[in-house]
């Protein structure tokens, strides 16, 4: 006979439904929407945090290292909102700003002809059955207690729609922004719909973390229709030690579309990236690429799952890491091929620099094939900077710490470099750099 | 002036360099010749300061400062340069970044003014027709995909930019076609001065019908065991290292 254990609630868990009792009345949403929230958080209830006993999330176990709920930002001041249009000024153009996870339209720009932006809330009003259910991630990661959580307690974000065929050539910017001078939690869900044939660039980035901690439970959904192209950036490097910053990515790709994104992680403390990918139509070309830069006691989750559902599709997966300090790097990622996606081409990559005897690398690729007509592969290297490389640069005049930098943002930049923008590989390349001076100060 | 004083030089306990002395005056070339495994480019690499060498005993003056009392880029600082047998790769490092980081360096290093980014470049323009190197190659990752004679012309032009009082090309042929081998070879002698010496490590006497040393030195057992003229390199293309051979078996 064995005794039914029920795990204790921690304070985190305990918190997480009081807050949820204490908003959810004021959470946007029609009926239908108020039933989802319902359904997403009892999902989450009976899941509790994740910790190491659930597979995919076995290297952050979110009950110890998340000790409690944070309340969910108050909104902003009238003062606080003037400093941040400051602190933002006018040089990045095509820009939306949410607040503490609510969209600020006072803070933002207005988009040009072919692309539309509404806030998340007035779509959850509106509660049409067809936008829901991309909001609600058309399947994906929907297992995921997190994304779970995210669904319960969405506040806001904005809803982009690209009409079919419309180019949009400059990039548009998302950008966060924090105003609460106390820690505080949001809780952001923002969609993509990018309509067949359309092309558009959509650029994530954060401000203003004032140096307060916080936690963040952010998710960016992309439904890219046939024949689109579709490229995403996510500049995540204004984290403060303490803070929690959990991002859900759900990319669904249509055919012949192709699809890029590259992520750069450099912020202090806990950050989970996941990612959940779907082919579902034939022969488009889908790039995730990401680096993780991290030092002091860090530690960054990039965990991965593609889904190959339409034949002839192209997956490239390539993430690197740089890891300092006592840092803890974690790299997951599955490609599940189902039965009937032949032609697949998938090829999943993880690199990591280990520059300390300190630090900890997680790598776990996996592959689960159920077509017979595909190439898969996957790959995790570890090590450290080739000592011989080294060498050569010093022969040639230039310092061990100079040459160990010009090598490690070699490393880190290579990835960038594939963003087919140069201003975005402009920005990307001096964050690296920015992040490599500090190193050498530090 | 290079002078190599009583180098004693192991590699995981095992003695490579053995009371090894030479010097390379003003101007001239020297070449080393010798068979395989007898510590010619152990010799280059303990000059140029690679890690994994245990050195017992014994001095590497240019021009009377001591290089191994510092590290490899303070010794290219102070002058000296060793063209490598094997050029190294470096993905993502694009080569304009890594030469004009280099030129800096050592410019920083001896208090001198950075160069600027129009004076760097004609410099590089002027050094890099001299040595045939295509522009497209300029704008490539350090050596990344280059042929063998590229990565070679690229390091000769590495010399060229540097200007550095000493060059040690350790076997600069490896790897080369008689084209490639004309181009690098007019390259480093365009680099001789009354000043700069160079020393020349190679197995083949054909390199040096192209860089006609001064004088040859043979190597075996760790240390140098006949000096002559450039008829020497001759003779030894002739007769072989057999002779030499048993002297190295004989310091093992």
């Amino acid at each position: 006979m064995s005794a039914q254990i029920i795990p204790s609630k921690t304070q985190a868990e305990t918190g997480l439904a009081e807050v949820y009792g204490a908003v959810k009345a004021k959470l946007p949403g029609n009926a239908a929407v108020i039933k989802l929230r319902d359904d997403a958080f009892s999902a989450f209830s009976e899941a509790g945090l994740p910790h190491r006993r659930i597979e995919s999330w076995h290297y952050t176990d979110l009950r110890t290292l998340m000790r409690e709920a944070l309340p969910i930002a108050p909104a902003p001041s009238a003062a606080a909102i003037e400093a941040l249009r400051k602190e933002i000024g006018t040089d990045l153009k095509q820009k939306l700003v949410l607040v503490d996870g609510v969209f600020a339209p006072e803070l933002s720009d207005a988009l040009p002809e072919g692309i539309s932006v509404r806030s998340l809330a007035s779509v959850l009003a509106e509660g049409k059955t067809d936008l829901i259910t991309l909001i609600s991630g058309m399947g994906l990661g929907s297992e995921d207690p997190i994304v779970a959580l995210n669904a319960a307690l969405m506040q806001d974000g904005v809803v982009l729609e690209v009409a079919p065929g419309a180019v949009i050539a400059e990039p548009v910017n998302i950008l966060y922004a924090t105003a609460s001078a106390t820690p505080a939690a949001s809780f952001s869900r923002s969609l993509v719909v990018v309509g067949k044939g359309a092309s558009v660039r959509i650029a994530e980035s954060s401000i203003g973390s004032g140096g307060r901690t916080g936690q963040t439970f952010g998710a960016l959904i992309f439904s890219v229709g046939d024949e689109a192209n579709v490229g995403h950036t996510l500049m995540l490097t204004k984290t403060v030690a303490g803070s929690v910053r959990l991002e859900t990515f759900i990319v669904e790709i249509g055919a012949k579309a192709k699809f890029d994104s590259f992520a750069l992680i450099a912020g202090s403390g806990l950050v989970r990236r996941q990612i959940f990918m779907r082919f579902a139509g034939d022969e488009s070309e889908g790039a995730v690429r990401g680096v993780s830069l991290l030092r002091g006691k860090e530690h960054a989750d990039t965990t991965l799952f593609v889904e190959h559902v339409g034949q002839s599709c192209m997956g490239r997966e390539t993430f690197r890491y740089i890891l300092d300090g006592e840092s803890t790097g974690i790299f997951q990622g599955k490609i599940r091929v189902a039965p009937g996606a032949q032609k697949t081409d998938g090829k999943m990559l993880s690199r990591a620099l280990l520059l300390t005897d300190m630090v900890a690398m997680n790598n776990k690729p996996e592959l689960e094939i159920f077509a017979d007509d595909v190439a898969c592969g996957h790959g995790a290297t570890c090590g450290g900077l080739a000592e011989d490389q080294i060498f050569y640069l010093q022969a040639r005049g230039i310092p061990y710490v100079d040459a160990e930098s010009l090598l490690l943002e070699a490393f880190a930049a290579e990835l960038a470099d594939e963003i087919p923008s140069e201003a975005l590989v402009e920005i990307f390349r001096a964050e690296i750099a920015n992040w490599l001076s500090e190193r050498v100060k530090a | 002036m290079l002078e190599v004083k009583n180098l004693n030089v192991s590699v995981a306990g095992r003695k490579i360099l053995n009371d090894f002395s030479l010097t390379v005056k003003d101007g001239e070339v020297a070449a080393i010749m010798g068979p395989n495994g007898t510590g010619k480019s152990t010799l280059s690499y303990v000059i140029a300061g690679k890690k994994d060498y245990e050195v017992h005993s014994g001095e590497v003056l240019l021009n009377g400062f001591n290089l191994l009392d510092v590290e490899p880029d303070v010794r290219a600082s102070k002058g000296l340069f060793l063209a490598f047998q094997y050029p190294l790769e470096i993905p993502g490092v694009a080569t304009m970044t890594f030469l004009k980081t280099a030129v800096n360096a050592q410019r920083k290093h001896r208090g001198e003014p950075e160069l600027s980014t129009p004076d760097f470049m004609k410099k590089v323009k002027v050094a890099s027709d001299k040595l045939g190197i295509k522009s497209d190659m300029m704008k490539r990752a350090l050596n990344v995909g280059f042929s063998g004679g590229e990565k070679k012309r690229m390091d000769i032009l590495q010399m060229a930019l540097l200007e550095p009082a000493f060059g040690i090309l350790d076997e600069t042929d490896s790897g080369l076609d008689i084209d490639a081998l004309r181009i690098v070879s007019e390259g480093v002698n365009s680099l001789r001065t009354e000043k700069r010496g160079f020393l020349v490590i190679t197995h083949y006497q054909r390199l040096l019908d192209y860089i006609v040393p001064d004088t040859v030195h043979v190597m075996s057992g760790g240390k140098i065991v006949r000096t002559g003229g450039k008829e020497l390199a001759l003779e030894l293309e002739k007769s072989g290292y057999a002779e030499y051979a048993t002297s190295e078996a004989a310091a093992a």
